[in-house]
């Protein structure tokens, strides 16, 4: 075991793995952190807290990991490249280490522009694929990034990283996952599939590689609310491909049947992304709809979720 | 070259209004080529802003010279005789010109009359674009001559990240190309797209206090300056 998460266990006993997505309140409420992580108790295997996503400033991900940890339920805290340089991004790294956190997915992080902070001055001192192999260093060789100096204690991290088969250019998208997988990714999870067919493509390209053998990889589902919602993804959302099937059947939901519409589709989709050779799992980012993740997991009959000593 | 804007005239002239005799300065470098601060401008400007003392009734007066390139301690040399009869000074340089004059004369206060933009390209006729933040390694022979550094918004070394659009453009904007997606394509025309394959380590960055460059041949002369902090 490289980090004894649960995640990771789970994902080396074989099982079909389920993570989901909490964001993190806008403001210093703990007990929204609470409801919120209760939603999801026994419902995933691990729940991963976003990193001010969007760039909209939100409770840290280092407290929310931690206030879920605390509660017995697994975090895998995200930490984007856009606001710390290497010395904050280390120094949190072993403080979440600290802190009972063991699983870390790293990400580049959506730019500035798009938050509440558009006038704040960007980092990316390192990117995603430095930050998963400067954990890596960390955990492995117990060294900071540039130094030989052996770190008192261990940072038992289970490595993340995320992936876009949906984002150009296509033919390269199979082996940039390579190139982190190659930097110690353990596992990945991608961005939410509508175009199963599409991802199932990319999963061929990632199998030829041989990639799924070394990185364990989580498909990601986002269930659609409505039409407004759908369209609004599919036409703004960079590196999202909606196909017009599911945009027409999403339109023509009768008033008030949006939602049960979506989360047909979602059951769907998991159910064909678990037919795909070399898919260990699912990632469901249901965008402040925690309180459908149950239910998605149930009508996908993965519940109950496997307990592992 | 550098590439620069003038500030709005009247910021320029709520800056200098208290003095009464100001000396534009305009330069015969980088600023004069991208038509921003070079004589033709330094004249124009002096105008405008005696216009503007006249209208406010500020006693003022606005004369200008321009020097070949302030960026040189010697060009500056021939502002000397005019120094005692100036109350501050106003660039047309970039920041580096405009800190070089005020350097060389303490004295007298220097306000820049120019926003300094970047090390960038002509695109066409008073139309630039940015094409180089001088992060002192050049990756550019790696990557098809497309910089990383400097047109991807996120300065990704192991791009591209997640949010290329489908026309290839920045998650930012339509009109901003994927700097990585570029990168690719271009690559792929010359049959090196193995290039990519490479996991590339984090940038040492230097950035400790003003860079020194002494070019090579040249370190007999200047015996104390490698020691200098922020020097490579």
């Amino acid at each position: 075991m490289k980090s004894g998460s649960n995640l990771e266990k789970v994902l080396t006993a074989g099982h079909f793995a389920v993570t989901a997505e909490l964001g993190p309140p806008a403001g210093s409420d703990v007990e929204f952190v609470h409801a919120k992580a209760e939603l999801l108790r026994g419902a995933v295997d691990a729940v991963n807290v976003t990193d001010n996503q969007t760039a909209v400033v939100r409770m840290s991900s280092v407290a929310v990991s931690a206030l879920l940890a605390r509660m017995g339920i697994e975090p895998v805290m995200q930490m984007v490249c856009r606001d710390r340089n290497r010395i904050a991004m280390q120094s949190d790294i072993l403080g979440a280490s600290a802190l009972g956190i063991r699983n870390l997915t790293c990400l580049t992080g959506d730019h500035q522009a798009f938050g509440n902070q558009a006038g704040a001055k960007k980092v990316y001192d390192i990117d995603s694929v430095q930050l998963v192999a400067m954990v890596k260093r960390m955990r492995d060789e117990r060294r900071l990034l540039g130094s030989d100096e052996e770190l008192a204690g261990t940072v038992p991290m289970f490595i993340g990283a995320a992936a876009n088969p949906f984002a150009k250019p296509y033919e390269f998208r199979a082996l940039r996952l390579a190139k982190k997988v190659e930097a110690g990714a353990d596992y990945v999870q991608t961005q939410c599939v509508y175009d199963v067919a599409m991802f199932a493509e990319w999963m061929k390209a990632v199998r030829d590689l041989g990639v799924h053998t070394k990185c364990r990889i989580l498909a990601g589902v986002t269930p659609l609310k409505s039409a407004g919602m759908t369209r609004y993804m599919a036409e703004n959302v960079p590196g999202i491909i909606i196909p017009d099937a599911i945009r027409k059947r999403m339109n023509d939901a009768p008033k008030g049947k949006g939602a049960e519409t979506g989360l047909a589709i979602c059951a769907e989709i998991i159910e064909q992304l678990r037919g795909i050779e070399g898919v260990a799992g699912i990632h469901i980012m249901a965008i402040e709809w925690e309180q459908k993740v149950r239910e998605i997991v149930q009508t996908a009959k993965l519940l109950p979720r496997p307990i592992l000593s | 070259m550098v590439k620069a804007t003038r500030k709005p005239l009247e910021q320029i002239f709520e800056t200098v209004k208290a003095y009464r005799r100001v000396l534009v300065v305009g330069c015969g470098g980088c600023t004069s080529v991208c038509l921003a601060g070079g004589q033709r401008e330094a004249i124009a400007l002096a105008d405008e802003l005696t216009t503007c003392a006249r209208a406010a009734q500020v006693p003022q007066q606005y004369d200008s010279f321009t020097v070949e390139r302030q960026c040189n301690p010697e060009f500056l040399e021939g502002l000397e005789d005019r120094a005692d009869s100036v109350d501050c000074f106003l660039s047309m340089a970039c920041g580096a010109g405009a800190g070089l004059m005020a350097d060389a004369f303490p004295a007298i206060p220097m306000f820049p009359a120019l926003d300094t933009m970047f090390v960038g390209v002509d695109l066409d006729v008073g139309f630039y674009e940015e094409r180089c933040r001088s992060c002192g390694t050049c990756l550019l022979g790696d990557t098809g001559g497309i910089c990383p550094v400097t047109r991807c918004s996120k300065g990704v070394l192991n791009g591209p990240c997640g949010g290329t659009r489908e026309d290839g453009s920045c998650e930012l904007a339509d009109g901003i190309h994927c700097a990585w997606h570029d990168i690719h394509e271009r690559l792929k025309v010359q049959g090196r797209l193995s290039q990519l394959l490479i996991v590339r380590p984090p940038m040492e960055w230097v950035d400790r206090g003003p860079r020194v460059l002494i070019q090579k041949g040249y370190e007999g002369r200047y015996p104390a300056a490698p020691q200098k902090a922020g020097s490579r």
